[in-house]
């Protein structure tokens, strides 16, 4: 396996992306980075999805279990040293190695982290700021209205708010139509949706309502974790509003079934 | 204070089906950050203003042993008696002695947090002294026989109704109908003037200690803190050693983003600094007056790797911020600081084991610290301390052990890829044409909320190598 790890999808001149799909988007929605690996394609860029890779471990760490991610993290980072840029479909994950890992290992592994934290983005963020990504020759499928749900780790950690909102507008000639209380929590928080179930459902209920409230069709995201807790509150309360993560909208893969919905 | 932090799940769900109260909350969360944010919009200073008032209140807290000193020695030059106390009954004991030793029965009280963190009202009515809290919040809850819900707003939890009917219950009225929310105020104003006149003895919190002049800073929106100040012959400050600072201006800095952080006030109504008792040439002011310094483990705190907590100016942008406190309130927690800054306080202060849910009370959203006036790192303090669980075997085995064995896995690629791809082949089968699952085994806390979404598919991985391998 060692010799084939790497495997690149496009040979040409632009720079060598590791996407990190996420456990989420490998498990659950695999769309997701099927989309991503097009749509940095079409940016240019010479995409290499590791084969190694499982997940950036924050169960554990968002837990408190530092010492059994420590291996996980070295091993992460040194999976993703050989790239230009690593590049993650989600703001949760890519702030986990840009701000976590760094503060989670020491000595050469700390230095090594940091080299690995400063080439890593967020997809909406490397598309949107580092290759200024351009609407493909495709013209746009129509799309319902979409509103946004802001993740906080991307938010707060990375600083992603104006991204996605410009890569809708230049992709899909889409204008978000605002949720109230945009940069509130849905109540996903990894773990603390199963420890406080009842606490977290009041949240994602908030969240679903101010959702529905703007009457848009889609809800899109930039994290699975957000959009699985939301579409399963939409699905359990009968709400009619289709959760997608973003790369899905910008690629107009819109055939499939939404997330937590049938085919 | 008694504490019921180990119930928080069960307090919290007591809470939340209370749909009235969960509606007030809910009102309170959107309006209290809208206050806060327009009066930082409109001042604009924010982000550098807290990263000099972090590095102030490093910079005390680093030199505390330093400050303390030339603080008590001001303090004492201006002729106040100060003690220090090492535990919340020590604290107790001391202002209980001073209130005998000047056969006190009457006190009046402004608004303190240590105080209620060591118990002291309770304290002081066992020795049957009549005690009155002052502050029209903590008049309420103590009237109500509640504790506060909110650091800042103790009585944020009740509704103008509410209050009518407990002053209806406890006040001899009379004619008197109390109809509107100024007909309540002007009822608890009547009750509490006649104490401040009759009280022997003055007890309030700080907001500051400064330790170039030896003055403490209090702010309140009542006045009700310089009643107690001034009125009594004698005047007891209750507060920790945290609140140290080396300057006049520090304590102004500081004031600058308390206040608005608070409250969305520019500045409170009233801002005072107490330099001791009454000199020969003044007018009016306590006879005599002590400034009682509680340690509670703020010393271990100094020194362990939550330091910096220590910042902490109590205003209560945390609380306003945190969308679990505004789902739950701020009694579920259990105990008197509640929100990010009591869920790292609480476990601190008393016990890991007895307050283990606080730290997990968390979505690690970081809406608590973006706001911070001292720049906390709050969800990472709560994070530390749930490594702290898992460390001292705390955190509950299914979930160390789950997740501890998760993180192997991923170690170890093909037998992750292996192990998720054979769960994730049956979940598609059978998830396939609904497209969620109301239920699932191991799930049980996701699905009683919401259901689980079903993959798409095969995993990416089982895909996309099998994609490879058909182009070869």
């Amino acid at each position: 396996m060692e010799s084939e790890a790497l495997h690149t999808t496009a040979p040409g001149e632009g720079p060598a992306v590791y996407l990190f799909v996420t456990c989420l988007a490998d498990l659950l929605r695999p769309s997701v980075a099927f989309n991503s690996i097009k749509l940095l394609e079409d940016a240019g860029c010479r995409v290499t999805v590791p084969l190694q890779q499982t997940c950036c471990g924050q169960p554990a760490y968002n837990t408190g279990d530092y010492e059994a991610i420590i291996p996980l993290a070295r091993q992460v980072v040194a999976m993703l040293e050989p790239a230009d840029y690593v590049v993650l479909p989600s703001g949760s994950c890519a702030g986990m190695i840009c701000h976590h890992y760094p503060t989670l290992l020491q000595d050469e592994w700390h230095e090594r982290a940091l080299r690995v934290a400063a080439k890593t983005f967020e997809i909406t963020t490397f598309l949107s700021d580092i290759v200024k990504a351009k609407r493909p020759g495709r013209t746009p499928i129509p799309l319902p209205a979409v509103t946004y749900h802001d993740s906080c780790a991307g938010l707060r950690e990375l600083g992603i708010k104006e991204q996605p909102r410009q890569l809708l507008r230049e992709f899909c000639d889409t204008q978000v139509s605002e949720l109230q209380q945009s940069e509130v929590c849905c109540g996903f928080g990894g773990t603390f949706c199963a420890k406080m179930p009842e606490i977290s459902g009041k949240m994602v209920q908030d969240k679903l309502h101010n959702a529905a409230a703007t009457g848009a069709g889609i809800l899109a995201g930039g994290d699975l974790g957000c959009l699985l807790n939301i579409a399963g509150r939409a699905r359990r309360e009968g709400v009619a509003i289709e959760v997608r993560h973003i790369t899905e909208l910008l690629c107009g893969d819109l055939d499939g079934p939404a997330i937590g919905e049938g085919e | 204070m008694q504490q019921y932090s180990d119930t928080f799940l069960e307090n919290a769900s007591a809470a939340l089906a209370d749909k009235e109260k969960a509606e007030f909350r809910d009102a309170m969360a959107l309006f209290t950050p809208l206050v806060r944010n327009a009066a930082m919009e409109q001042f604009q200073h924010f982000e550098e203003l807290r990263q000099h008032v972090k590095q102030v209140r490093q910079h005390s807290l680093d030199n505390l042993g330093h400050y303390l000193e030339s603080y008590e020695q001001q303090a004492v030059q201006n002729g106040n008696q100060v003690h220090f106390a090492n535990t919340g009954d020590e604290l107790n004991s001391i202002v209980l002695d001073i209130c005998q030793q000047h056969s006190a029965r009457r006190i009046a009280k402004g608004k303190s947090m240590i105080t209620e963190e060591t118990g002291l009202n309770a304290f002081l009515e066992r020795a049957n002294l009549d005690v009155m809290e002052t502050d029209l919040g903590e008049y309420i809850i103590q009237q109500a026989g509640e504790t506060p819900s909110h650091i800042v707003g103790p009585a944020l939890h009740k509704s103008a109704a509410e209050i009518r009917q407990l002053f209806l219950d406890r006040h001899d009225l009379g004619e008197r109908e109390l109809e509107t929310t100024e007909d309540l105020v002007s009822e608890a104003r009547e009750v509490l003037r006649e104490h401040f006149l009759n009280a022997q003895v003055g007890i309030i919190g700080a907001n500051a200690l400064i330790a170039e002049n030896g003055y403490s800073m209090l702010v309140t929106n009542e006045g009700n803190g310089d009643l107690c100040a001034n009125l009594p012959p004698v005047l007891i400050i209750c507060t920790s050693v945290d609140r140290i600072l080396p300057r006049a201006e520090d304590a102004t800095a500081m004031l600058r983003l308390l206040v608005r952080s608070a409250t969305g006030q520019a500045q409170t109504c009233y801002t005072s600094f107490y330099s001791g008792p009454r000199r020969e040439q003044d007018i009016d002011g306590p006879m005599e007056t002590h400034i009682v310094l509680l340690d509670n483990r703020r010393s271990d705190i100094l020194a362990s790797d939550y330091r910096e907590m220590l910042q902490c100016i109590r205003c209560g942008a945390c609380l306003n911020h945190c969308p679990i406190f505004a789902s739950v309130g701020g009694h579920a927690y259990g105990w008197v600081y509640p929100g990010p800054m009591g869920s790292v306080l609480t476990p601190l202060l008393t016990s890991l084991e007895q307050s283990q849910a606080l730290p997990n009370a968390c979505t690690s959203c970081g809406r608590c610290a973006e706001v911070c006036p001292a720049d906390i790192p709050l969800p990472d303090l709560l994070r530390d301390l749930r490594h702290a669980e898992v460390e001292e075997k705390i955190a509950a085995p299914r979930w160390r052990q789950g997740l501890r064995i998760h993180a192997w896995l991923a170690r170890q690629p093909l037998l992750y890829q292996l192990f998720t791809g054979l769960g994730i082949a049956l979940l598609y089968l059978l998830g396939r044409k609904r497209g969620s699952f109301s239920k699932l085994p191991l799930a049980g806390g996701w699905t009683s909320q919401r259901d689980f979404p079903s993959p798409q598919g095969r995993t990416f991985m089982q895909q996309y190598k099998a994609e490879r391998k058909r182009r070869e």
